[in-house]
């Protein structure tokens, strides 16, 4: 761990994410200038409540806007030293970024194998076997599941979501909402797969969460948004023992002052100024 | 009751049968990856057929040569037909997109007659004896072709489409455009190629039956006996399809028997598949094999 917070220190960001606004359908503006980092190696969470726009901050990153008729009107998304905003998702993918989706979107009618053999998708190396037997280490129920996916339960799904982003080898992956619907012992394995996968294969990690609780400890930096705004970031430490983060996002607090927008104590912070 | 007329027929219904499962395959595949109806995928058989008498007639290749040929050139016109017409159609109403098909139906019939005339013409003799006999029966060289090369093209489909990678990306598709854009799958690539892969299967159908019967504009009905097939087995269903294609096959022989040997109402050969699948699709709405609500149009 310190090894990585020294990298930190000095090495540009993997991913980072300036000033982005997003428009969909031409008019509704989502995003209202985000801007957020995500160091190599590390997890970077970004919280928020439904709606707050953070499905939207993936699909800029990974260049799935365009299914949904949105668009970065704004700012810029950097990823390896490389503009991605105006690529499209192949391109995305094959530079080393990979998303997996919100509600797993797995592809039902297909074998979960199948499934794990899609994510190599873009690779032509010969390792892609071997690849399928370290996904099957990490989720071994994956392995006796030889059925159709659609009939294996919301937590395999979800393993098998993030097995098959690790089949394509990615630099970084992006996780849409990983807990969503799982029961609390499922949310606790898979919130340990995710840093296990983190800390062996260096896979850097930015995870969309509502389960703030899971999602803090699990990282070691995070985002809070709110109505497509990053209202406050700060290390894991910072964040555990933010008296409004343990109000409003751990559990606690009282019902009126549900957002941070109703915070006086609350300085807005234009981060790129 | 003639029983040997009668099983004659039945076997020609399943030879011809499984000629229509494999345009009812390629049929589904368009639809099933790209969401289009092809009322122009009997044309796919009459181009195909005409190319490849055009090479063994005016170029005067031998006919593996000029049927490899054949296939190369339709691959590479269905990819371009389906990036130059219909790829700017993507997210237009299904109505106006039938309406393109039907219109390249209508467009390259025409252009058929332009380039090669209206009469029918019959390919060289391709093999050198045209039946032999196993226990008895006597086998004719075209129809055994015609069965080896429908099966084979049935093995070629499902190994592709259960473990080619290109396979596995274009069922993705097929499933959700959004989760194959996710894992690097180019939507745009997997349409061409299903097009592609659609002119060229049917393509050899076409010269299949063009040795049999010669090439003429007949062929392209193959597109319109496709439908029957294909709704009849669930326009999604591949395995639908076949089954669909034999069904009709056998239906439209057995059909002709019975009206040759007792009604004589006569053309029951064209007809009885479209009773047929009014009375099935009356009981299953998608078909014997279909899943998905289906626009009706
Ligand atoms: N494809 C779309 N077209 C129009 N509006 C959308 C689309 N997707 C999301 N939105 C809107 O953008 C806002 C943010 O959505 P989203 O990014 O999914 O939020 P979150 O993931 O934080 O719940 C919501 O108000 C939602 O209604
Ligand atoms: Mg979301």
């Amino acid at each position: 761990m310190s090894q990585v917070a020294v990298k930190k220190e000095t090495a540009k960001p993997l991913l980072s994410v300036n000033n982005v606004e997003v428009v969909y359908d031409e008019v509704i503006q989502v995003l209202r200038g985000v801007s957020l980092d995500v160091p190599e190696g590390e997890i970077v969470t970004l919280l928020g409540p439904n709606g707050a726009g953070k499905s939207t901050t993936l699909k800029a990153i990974s260049g799935l806007l365009k299914t949904e008729k949105g668009e970065v009107t704004r700012g810029d998304i950097t990823f390896m030293g490389e503009r991605i905003d105006r690529k499209n998702a192949e391109d995305v993918v094959r530079s080393g970024m990979f998303q997996v989706m919100e509600g797993r979107r797995i592809i039902e009618d297909m074998t979960s194998l199948e499934n794990l053999k899609l994510g190599a998708y873009t690779r032509n190396d010969k390792h892609i076997n071997q690849d399928i037997e370290m996904v099957y280490n990490y989720f071994p129920r994956l392995k006796e599941r030889t059925g159709l996916a659609g009939y294996l339960s919301g937590g395999e799904q979800q393993m098998l979501a993030i097995g098959r982003a690790l089949m394509a080898r990615p630099k970084m992956i992006c996780l849409d909402e990983p807990s969503m619907g799982l029961s609390p012992l499922l949310v606790k394995e898979v919130f340990e797969i995710i840093g296990k996968i983190n800390r062996d294969q260096g896979i850097t990690m930015l995870l969309v969460e509502q389960n703030a609780n899971y999602a803090i400890k699990a990282a070691d930096y995070g985002y809070i948004m709110e109505s497509g705004k990053i209202v406050l970031d700060g290390t894991k430490e910072q964040l555990l023992s933010n008296e409004d983060v343990k109000e409003f996002y751990l559990g606690g607090g009282n019902e009126e002052r549900k957002s941070f927008k109703n915070l006086k104590s609350y300085k807005r912070r234009k981060r790129w100024l | 009751m003639n029983f040997e007329l009668l099983i004659q027929l039945i076997i020609n219904g399943l030879i011809v049968g499984l000629l229509y499962g494999v345009v009812a395959m390629c049929f589904v595949l368009v639809y099933k990856s790209t969401q289009v109806v092809n009322f122009a995928q009997g044309e796919f058989l009459l181009i195909g057929a005409w190319v490849c008498w055009a090479f063994l007639i005016y170029a005067e290749l031998p006919f593996i040569v000029g049927f490899f040929l054949t296939l190369f050139f339709m691959a590479g016109f269905g990819v371009l037909l389906q990036m130059i017409v219909l790829r700017p159609m993507i997210g237009e109403p299904i109505i106006s997109v039938i309406m393109i098909t039907i219109g390249l139906s209508m467009f390259f019939q025409s252009l058929m007659k332009w380039i090669f005339g209206v009469d029918p013409q019959s390919y060289p003799q391709v093999f050198e004896t045209q039946s032999f006999e196993i226990y008895g029966l006597n086998v004719e060289v075209a129809y055994l072709m015609s069965t080896g090369i429908a099966l084979l093209i049935m093995v070629a489909f499902f190994l592709f489409f259960k473990y080619s990678k290109h396979g596995l990306a274009m069922r993705a598709t097929a499933f959700d455009q959004q989760v194959a854009q996710s894992l690097g799958i180019s939507v745009k690539s997997v349409f061409a190629m299903s097009w592609g892969i659609a002119a060229t299967v049917s393509a050899t159908a076409g010269i299949v039956i063009g040795l049999v019967n010669g090439v003429s504009d007949s062929l392209s009905v193959m597109g319109i006996k496709v439908f029957p097939a294909v709704i009849l087995g669930g326009l999604d269903s591949i395995i639908g399809a076949i089954v669909g294609g034999l069904i009709i096959g056998v239906l439209e022989n057995v059909a002709e028997f019975f009206d040759s040997q007792y009604f004589h109402i006569g053309n029951m050969y064209d007809i009885a598949p479209f009773y047929v699948l009014l009375i099935i699709l009356w009981f299953k709405p998608y078909g014997l094999f279909g899943t998905k609500d289906i626009e009706r149009i």
